[in-house]
């Protein structure tokens, strides 16, 4: 195992939420087992279950579908299209949760090159969009993050 | 991977903190309970615009109000906020997990790219 840093997440506006992580691979190798079914299978159920179906079809237009069945028999299933894709460097991609197909995200994950290292930064368009619109004129461009560093506090205070 | 699902419970309380006055308010009284007065002075706003944000605080259950003679008493009810907190938490857990997976698919794709070599 690597040991590499946990993964940061953060909250660029009130509808994004971005993550980033590093990985002690070349970006080929990261950009392919983000990409390629048979190696999607063996990380994307994050240990909590099996992925059933794993289809990509990586180019724009084509569609991907993930589908994981957890220990209790939930399934677990995510599909989308996708828009750009860029070997090796960057793929945008819709994602719709299942249960909910009127509320498409869409993810913009880049593979950066460290100098045999990678840094993945997906950043994901939240559906919350239709509330910022609500709130357009309040001035809420500092985002949520302000709000979730003080959630911090609180929620260890709720403990 | 249920972070989607939760996001459609907790977009009240994340419209009434997407506001930067109102979590202004939070902030105060995450260090404790306090008089609209107190509020007003703190904020330096006038009384009718720290009232509109403290109702729709109450709105949402992220403050509560009780009546101490005649003044009206705010308090931060830190378990409205708790499903924003654990949404984005669950978010980061679940990508954290996939990433230690992915980890070791990574580990064991350069161990056979070095037996090629």
């Amino acid at each position: 195992m690597t040991g590499s840093a946990t993964a940061s997440v953060t909250l660029p506006a009130d509808d994004q939420i971005m993550i980033v992580r590093e990985f002690d691979a070349p970006r080929e190798l990261v950009f392919r087992a983000w990409t390629e079914p048979d190696l999607v299978r063996q990380w994307w159920h994050a240990g909590r279950g099996e992925m059933t179906v794993c289809e990509i079809d990586l180019r724009p237009g084509g569609s991907w579908r993930y589908v994981m069945v957890t220990p209790d028999g939930t399934e677990v299933a995510f599909h989308g299209e996708y828009r750009e894709v860029a070997p090796g460097e960057r793929i945008v991609q819709t994602e719709i949760y299942d249960p909910f197909p009127d509320a498409a995200a869409v993810d913009t994950l880049e593979f950066e090159d460290l100098d045999g290292r990678t840094r993945v930064t997906m950043l994901v368009q939240h559906r919350l969009k239709e509330h910022r619109d609500a709130h357009v004129e309040s001035g809420m461009e500092d985002g949520l993050q302000d709000a979730l560093d003080l959630l911090e506090g609180v929620a260890q205070s709720l403990v | 991977m249920r972070s989607v699902a939760r996001a459609a419970t907790t977009t009240d309380a994340f419209n009434a903190i997407a506001e930067p006055r109102r979590r202004q308010i939070l902030d105060v009284l995450a260090r404790g309970e306090r008089p609209v007065n107190d509020l007003v002075s703190e904020l330096g706003l006038a009384q009718p615009q720290v009232s509109k944000h403290l109702r729709v605080l109450r709105e949402v259950g992220a403050v509560d109000v009780r009546d101490e003679g005649r003044m009206r008493v705010y308090r931060l009810n830190g378990a409205a906020l708790r499903p924003i907190h654990d949404w984005v938490k669950d978010f980061e857990r679940t990508w954290s997990e996939r990433f230690e997976q992915l980890d070791a698919v990574l580990d064991d794709l350069q161990q056979e790219e070095d037996d090629d070599r």
